[in-house]
């Protein structure tokens, strides 16, 4: 699973370049840039990557190597 | 006067809950650089995010959006989103557990452990501080233009060399000396709930500048379809035709001019009559000050009534744009014609449009809420001297020229954002979370946060090449892009919500430079005086004390450089983050390469700075807004560079002990 995120990545940088739109002035809603409005759906992708990487990908054992330690200490902030 | 103590009021609600969270500090060097591993996933989200997001997020990004178009959000906001995340969820995770494990509290006592190399602090220690410097000033400088142009004739009778308002000198320093009070009474923990604070703080008036300005533009759309009418190039990332043909002729326009004044001032090989004037100013619209000059150069041009050689044309135009006049004269120059990308090659004369503006318009300026004429209003009020000089500026020298962004330097702009890989503040705050899950929160929520920053920022920023204010534009011509947003509010919100958005902006500064401040001194205490002067050597409190001292030297320094020749925010942050970006092989072969070598982390780390210091330079130390190198971001080669010079020298060299494998690598 976690290949299949990186492969999401990767589609995300590919899309990012989005070479169609360079000479585009189409205002979306009649006040937003069609090029904005693309890259911000980028930004909206990129958090829907994110998120399933925290879903299937996440590296559960790293918490558990980090538990095991003596260095760790404990407070409460929030 | 109102936006001061607004500023004011928000300044000292600042240093009370510095006050506050010290009383939670726990007292020991730990808790005042790590919060005791405490910080919870909503407060690591929004300290990671305030961290990140500078000034370079809303005054570089509006005015970058001002000064090249709606591309700048995909130059570095959405690749931002994507990259900053994969740096969390790569290597934020792995470091904070080892970090957790063996007890980390800075980068180079990982670089230390993980190469075997008890000396990388010393050539790692300069090249991290050396590259924070830059960023620290980004801060200190915006906050000085942002206070400076709020406040602009709040004070009757003071401070007249600064338009009768704060001088940038003195908003810089006070915005320098409030984080650093609340720095040192809260720690990590002060920075962390500061940091959250003004994130909050700055998102939701950042919002409500933008609805503002928009509404006060006629609304969403007037404002977008103003910009599609009067510069439809910065809605693209290319140029679009009508604003080429407006270059064009604005360039031709210019040029006459120059020659003309060459003519008259400089050779002085011709003086109209009164009669030539007098037919020159009826044939002539009146359009910008100064005009009177300007009719009398399309007269002279129209009438041939002179002649000129290529040296002297070149020469025309260097003095009228304010460059610097090669000496000797170069031998191509006396023969062929200049473009306009060559006349831009010459750098502008240092005081010149300071001193000529003053000349010129000395008369006028004054403060800005009185009367040109006291015995007749209508003339309206009297000049500011940033007026005095925008009005030269768009008088004098040549238009700017519509330029398309490259799709290789759009690119290659990806590079950019692996500096939070390297950051180290950043480093700092991993470290800080409860655990590994606190991290999912801002890996996920990043872009978004993003986004909400930035897609406001670039649309004001946008709106701004084309508003205008009673049927006058807003912006006139060579407006300083630093400025942008600072006098978008000042010219389109009422005093109080002016201060409000003023402290919203200053939220953001503020939110970068106090984890920067903190975490210079963890790395000056934790890597250099405890690691080589002995742990047991000095107390906890002498170690406090210690931090807090070389913090006062490194805005000391910062400061000053804050004074000096200004650059644009966002040119200066990408340069920055391009240094920071440089050294990312190195911290991603540290975690994922165990053939990583300790020559091969010299070897990386060493070109990386070496290219940076030559492109830097090259690129006139951030004077050149648009430098590229091989037509690409110079940080592509730099990261290139580094990269190989560490694999290379990696694989010649020898690799690091079984015992330091089993220790970061206990799987295998």
């Amino acid at each position: 699973m976690r290949y299949a995120i990186y492969g999401l990545v990767v589609v995300l940088i590919v899309l990012h370049q989005d070479n169609w739109l360079w000479d585009d002035t189409r205002l979306i809603f009649g006040f937003m840039p069609i090029t904005l409005l693309y890259q911000a759906g980028i930004s909206i992708g990129a958090a829907i990557v994110w998120f399933l990487a925290t879903k299937f990908a996440w590296p559960h054992h790293l918490e558990e190597i980090a538990q095991d330690s003596p260095a760790q200490e404990t407070g409460e902030t929030e | 006067m109102t936006q001061l103590v607004i500023i004011g009021i928000y300044l000292g609600m600042l240093l009370c809950l510095g006050l506050f969270s010290s009383r939670l500090f726990k007292g020991t060097s730990k808790d005042y650089m790590l919060a005791s591993h405490s910080i919870g996933p909503f407060l690591l989200l929004m300290s990671i995010f305030g961290t990140t997001m500078t000034a370079f997020a809303l005054v570089g990004s509006s005015g970058e959006a001002y000064k090249e178009g709606v591309g700048v959000y995909g130059m570095l906001a959405s690749s931002s989103g994507i990259i900053h995340s994969l740096c969390f969820f790569l290597l934020g995770i792995k470091l904070w557990s080892w970090g957790h494990k063996h007890g980390y509290t800075t980068q180079i006592q990982f670089f230390r452990d993980r190469l075997e190399s008890d000396r990388i602090g010393i050539i790692l220690f300069p090249v991290l501080v050396g590259l924070v410097i830059p960023y620290l000033l980004i801060g200190v400088m915006a906050s000085g233009v942002v206070i400076s142009s709020i406040t602009e004739g709040a004070f009757e009778s003071s401070f007249a060399a600064y338009d009768y308002g704060i001088p940038p000198w003195l908003g810089s320093l006070v915005i320098s000396m409030v984080v650093l009070i609340y720095v040192f009474f809260g720690g990590m923990r002060g920075t962390a709930w500061a940091n959250t604070f003004q994130t909050v703080v700055f998102m939701i008036l950042g919002v409500v500048t933008f609805v503002v300005i928009s509404n006060k533009l006629g609304g969403l759309e007037a404002a977008s379809n103003a910009v599609l009418e009067k510069n439809p190039s910065k809605l693209m990332r290319d140029v679009a035709p009508a604003d080429r043909e407006r270059y064009s002729e604005r360039y031709t326009s210019w040029v006459t001019m120059a020659k003309y004044n060459y003519v008259t001032k400089v050779a002085k090989t011709l003086t109209l009559t009164p009669d030539q004037k007098e037919e020159a100013y009826q044939a002539f619209k009146p359009r910008m000050p100064n005009w009177q000059t300007k009719a009398q150069a399309v007269y002279a041009a129209k009438n041939k009534l002179y002649e000129l050689t290529s040296e002297e044309i070149n020469k025309a135009m260097l003095i009228q744009d304010d460059r610097v006049m090669p000496d000797p004269f170069p031998e191509k120059w006396k023969m062929g014609l200049m473009t306009h990308h060559d006349l831009k090659e010459y750098p502008r004369k240092a005081n010149a449009e300071k001193e000529k503006s003053m000349l010129i318009f000395g008369g006028k300026i004054g403060h800005p809420e009185k009367d040109l004429d006291p015995n007749d209003p209508s003339k309206g009020k009297k000049w500011t001297i940033k007026k005095a000089r925008g009005v030269y500026r768009a008088s004098n020298w040549a238009p700017d020229a519509p330029h398309p962004m490259s799709k290789l330097v759009f690119l290659t702009y990806f590079f950019v954002p692996l500096s939070v890989g390297m950051f180290p503040h950043l480093f700092q705050h991993w470290l800080t979370a409860r655990s590994a899950a606190t991290f999912k929160l801002p890996v996920v929520a990043h872009p978004l946060f993003i986004m909400v920053v930035w897609v406001p920022c670039v649309l004001v920023g946008v709106w701004a090449t084309s508003a205008t204010l009673n049927g006058a534009p807003m912006f006139p011509p060579h407006f300083p892009a630093n400025a942008v947003l600072a006098a978008m509010v000042k010219k389109m919100t009422s005093p109080v919500l002016a201060g409000f958005l003023t402290a919203g902006i200053l939220a953001a500064i503020m939110s970068s430079l106090d984890s920067q401040f903190l975490c210079l001194g963890t790395m000056f205490t934790e890597d250099i005086v405890v690691h080589y002067g002995g742990k047991d050597r000095f107390t906890d409190q002498q170690v406090v004390l210690m931090a807090r001292l070389f913090i006062i030297l490194i805005v000391a320094i910062t400061y000053g450089f804050s004074l000096l020749e200004p650059r644009r925010v966002f040119t200066l942050g990408v340069w920055c983050f391009s240094g920071f970006s440089s050294l990312f092989p190195i911290i991603f072969a540290a975690v994922y390469w165990k053939k990583l070598t300790k020559a091969g982390a010299y070897a990386g780390i060493l070109v990386a700075i070496g290219s940076w210091l030559y492109l830097f330079r090259e690129a006139g130390y951030a004077l050149k807004p648009n430098y590229t190198f091989l037509g690409m971001m110079p940080v592509a080669t730099m990261v290139v560079c580094s990269a190989v010079a560490m694999i290379l020298v990696s694989l010649i060299t020898k690799p690091p002990s079984k015992e330091t494998m089993a220790r970061f690598y206990p799987e295998d």
